[in-house]
C-alpha cells in the first residue's frame, strides 16, 4: 500500500436521505444498518428497510463509492436468524463489506458467503494488533475499526503490525470513553446496552422534569443530570451526567463533548490510517451533510500537502456549531486526557 | 433428590479487582486457603501500573495456593493497550504452570500459539450458542458468562448440553466497564501517568452517586463497577437448570471468607437461604444487593426469589 495515500472518509447514513446528502458532499463510503437489533444504532425512524438499501446501494455504486453495512451487535441466544439474514442481505444486495463484532455472525460469513469482505466493527474491542491478528487468522477480517481509546503512538503501534489488515480509527463524533463492545452501563441502568439491544441510554427510559429551579433529567429514574433554567442541556448518556463523588458534584466520567481529530489527521495519514470514520447514524441528514463537507475538504488539503495543512478556522466553526455539548476533545489520542 | 438437586456447585474466586497492599493481599489469600473455594483467579485485570504484585510473585503465590490443594487460574488484563501490557499477557501465557483467564480477544491468540490451557473470561463477549461453540473450538476448558447475560439466555447457550462448563458471576460489585482514562486519578484531578496511586485508598473503589443521594456506581481505576453487590445466593435451581456449575465469587474487603462460606453452605450444604440473605444484606457496602441481570431487566434491580 501506498504510504500517505489519503484514507477513506467513511460516513453515517442512519437514513437514504443521509446517505444521499452524504454521498454528495464527498463520502467515500457510507455506512448503515438494517431497521432491527443487529445494529448499534436501533433507534425508531432510523435505518434501513430492503427497498431502501437497494436503492442507497444503487445510488452510492453508480458514483463509485462504497456502502458498508454495520451488523455490529451480538446475535441474541433464543434467536440468531435476524443476524444471518443480515448477512444474506448484504451479500445478496452487493454491499461493499459488512461490519461486525460477533464470532457468530462472522463464522457464518465466512462459511457462507466467502465472497463477502468483512470489517471488524469498534463493537468488538479489539486494542491490540494481536486482537487483530485473531479475527484476520479466524474469520478473515480486512479492516479493523480501533475503539476510541488508545493514545495516537498506540495507533502508531497497531498499524506497524497490522499486517495486511487495514486500520479506520474514529475522526469525529459522539466520543465513547469506555472501550466500546464492554460496557454494560446502560444495562446496568435500564436493562438495554449496545451489545444486547444496539442502545446506549434508550431515549425509552429518559424522563425529564421541570422543576422550579430548572430542569432534572432521569434515566429508568436515575438521575443522570440537573440543569439551571438558563444552562444549555445534552442528551442524558450516562457516562456524561454530573453525580456525586466524595461530596464534589462533576462530571466524574465524561464531559458532554465530541470527538474531533481535525488537529492531527497528517499523522493519521502518515501512519498509514486506511479510512477516517465519522460517528453518528442518529444524527439529522444535513449534520451528517455538513460534517461530510468539511472532513472531504480536510483530507483533501493534507493529502495534498500534508506540510502546510493547517485546520481551517470555518471547519473549526462549522463543527462545533454541530458537536455535542458545542466542546470538542481529542480524547484518548491526547495523553493528557487520559 | 434428583441428580440435579444433588449436584455440587463448585466455588471461583474471582481476581482482586482493587489495588491492596502487598501484604493486605497475602492475608486475605491466607483465608482464601482455608476457605470451601474450589478456585481461586489471580492476577492484576485493571491496571498495569500496579505493581504491588509482579508476575513472579502472583506465580508465587499460585504455587502456595495450588499446593493447598486449590485450582489456581492466572487471568490476564481485561484490557490490553500498550506493548508492555503484550509483554505480560506472554509471560502469563508463556507460565505453563497454571490455567489462564483469557481477558480479551488479544489473550486468545497469544494462547492459540502457546498451547496453553485456557478459561474464556467474563470480559469475552458470548451471548449465543454459535458464538460459544466459536471459542468453545479453540479448546477453551470453560467459560464466564458475560455480567449483563440473563439467567434464561444462559440456558439457550447451554441448551442440549452445555458444550463448555459454565461460570457465573454470583457476588460482588460487578464489572461493568472499561476506559483509556483513569476516573479514580482524575476525581483527585491528577494524571494517569501521575497517578500517585490514589486507588490504593479506596479498598473497595470509590462509590458515585446520583445527586439525589442513590449509590450508582464505583469508580475502580479505569474501571467502571456497579455500587450494588450481585447477589445470586438465591438462585440455585435457577443457576442448575441454565446449566450453570460454577459460581464466581468477586474479593471485597471485609468478611469475604464469611460470603465464601455462606455461599458454600446454601449451594452445597442445604442451609436456608432467607437467613444468609439476611447475614450477606447486613455486609454488604452502600448499593445493597442486586440480581436484575439475571432475570433480564436492568442490573441494579433487586428481586426476592
Amino acid at each position: 500500500m501506498l504510504q500517505g495515500s489519503p484514507p477513506d472518509l467513511v460516513c453515517p447514513a442512519g437514513s437514504l436521505r443521509a446517505l444521499k446528502l452524504a454521498v454528495d458532499a464527498g463520502a467515500d463510503a457510507v455506512y448503515l444498518g438494517l431497521r432491527n437489533a443487529t445494529n448499534a444504532r436501533n433507534f425508531a425512524g432510523l435505518n434501513f428497510d430492503d427497498a431502501q438499501l437497494r436503492e442507497g446501494l444503487a445510488y452510492a455504486h453508480d458514483r463509485g463509492r462504497k456502502v458498508l453495512m454495520a451488523l455490529n451487535t451480538y446475535a441474541r441466544s433464543d434467536n440468531a436468524s435476524p443476524w444471518y439474514a443480515a448477512v444474506d442481505a448484504a451479500a445478496q444486495y452487493g454491499a461493499d463489506a459488512l461490519i461486525c463484532a460477533d464470532v457468530a455472525v462472522m463464522a457464518y460469513a465466512r462459511d457462507k458467503h466467502p465472497g463477502l469482505r468483512l470489517h471488524l466493527s469498534v463493537q468488538a474491542s479489539a486494542t491490540t494488533h494481536e486482537a487483530i491478528a485473531f479475527y484476520r487468522r479466524r474469520y478473515g477480517i480486512q479492516r479493523a475499526v480501533l475503539p476510541r481509546v488508545l493514545t495516537l503512538s498506540q495507533v502508531g503501534q497497531v498499524l506497524r503490525h497490522a499486517g495486511d489488515v487495514e486500520i479506520e480509527v474514529f475522526g469525529f463524533g459522539s466520543l465513547c470513553v469506555m472501550v466500546e463492545g464492554r460496557c454494560a452501563l446502560s444495562s446496568y441502568a435500564t436493562g438495554q446496552s449496545p451489545n444486547n439491544a444496539g442502545v446506549c441510554s434508550p431515549p425509552s427510559a429518559v424522563r425529564w422534569h421541570d422543576k422550579p429551579d430548572g430542569v432534572e433529567v432521569r434515566l429508568n429514574g436515575l438521575l443522570i443530570d440537573r440543569y439551571a433554567k438558563d444552562e444549555p442541556r445534552g442528551y442524558p448518556t450516562l457516562c456524561k451526567g454530573r453525580f456525586d463523588v466524595d461530596g464534589t458534584r462533576d462530571y466524574a466520567i465524561e464531559e458532554p463533548t465530541s470527538l474531533n481529530t481535525l488537529a492531527i489527521l497528517p499523522e493519521l495519514i502518515r501512519l498509514g490510517v486506511r479510512a477516517i470514520k465519522i460517528e453518528g447514524r442518529q444524527r439529522s441528514p444535513a449534520y451528517v451533510e455538513q460534517v461530510t463537507r468539511v472532513w472531504r475538504d480536510a483530507i483533501d488539503a493534507a493529502a495534498a500537502s500534508p506540510g502546510r495543512f493547517r485546520v481551517e478556522p470555518q471547519w473549526t466553526a462549522t463543527l462545533a456549531h454541530l458537536a455535542e455539548g458545542q466542546q470538542h476533545t481529542l480524547g484518548a489520542y491526547d495523553r493528557p486526557w487520559r | 433428590m434428583n441428580a440435579e438437586e444433588n449436584a455440587r456447585i463448585a466455588l471461583t474466586i474471582g481476581p482482586v479487582l482493587y489495588y491492596w497492599p502487598r501484604d493486605v493481599l497475602l492475608h486475605f489469600y491466607a483465608d482464601i486457603a482455608e476457605s470451601p473455594a474450589d478456585t481461586i483467579v489471580l492476577g492484576e485485570v485493571v491496571c498495569s501500573r500496579r505493581h504491588e504484585m509482579k508476575t513472579a510473585d502472583w506465580i508465587a503465590l499460585g504455587r502456595d495456593l495450588a499446593a493447598t490443594g486449590k485450582e489456581v487460574v492466572l487471568a490476564t488484563q481485561a484490557l490490553v493497550e500498550s506493548d508492555a501490557d503484550l509483554r505480560v499477557l506472554r509471560r502469563i501465557a508463556e507460565q505453563g504452570e497454571f490455567i489462564v483467564e483469557a481477558g480479551d480477544v488479544s489473550a486468545l491468540n497469544v494462547l492459540l500459539d502457546t498451547g496453553a490451557r485456557f478459561v474464556l473470561g467474563p470480559h469475552i463477549n458470548v451471548y449465543s450458542r454459535p458464538a460459544l461453540d466459536e471459542y468453545a473450538s479453540l479448546g477453551a476448558l470453560r467459560w464466564v458468562a458475560p455480567v449483563e447475560l440473563p439467567l434464561a439466555a444462559i440456558g439457550q447457550v447451554n441448551a442440549g448440553g452445555a458444550p463448555l462448563p459454565t461460570e457465573v458471576f454470583a457476588h460482588g460489585r460487578m464489572p461493568l466497564a472499561f476506559s483509556a482514562r483513569c476516573f479514580t486519578a482524575r476525581h483527585h484531578r491528577l494524571s494517569k501517568d501521575q497517578c500517585e496511586f490514589r486507588c490504593r485508598d479506596d479498598a473497595d473503589g470509590l462509590l458515585l452517586s446520583t445527586t439525589d443521594g442513590q449509590p450508582f456506581l464505583v469508580l475502580n481505576g479505569i474501571q467502571t463497577q456497579s455500587a450494588a453487590q450481585q447477589c445470586l445466593i438465591a438462585e440455585r435451581q435457577a443457576l442448575l437448570a441454565a446449566g450453570v456449575s460454577r459460581v464466581r465469587l468477586s474479593p471485597s474487603s471485609t468478611r469475604f471468607s464469611q460470603v465464601v462460606d455462606t455461599f458454600d453452605g446454601v449451594m452445597n450444604r442445604g442451609e436456608r437461604v432467607d437467613a444468609a440473605l439476611i447475614s450477606l444484606d447486613a455486609m454488604s457496602p452502600p448499593g445493597g444487593l442486586a440480581n436484575g441481570f439475571a432475570h433480564g431487566r436492568s442490573g441494579l434491580d433487586w428481586s426476592a426469589a
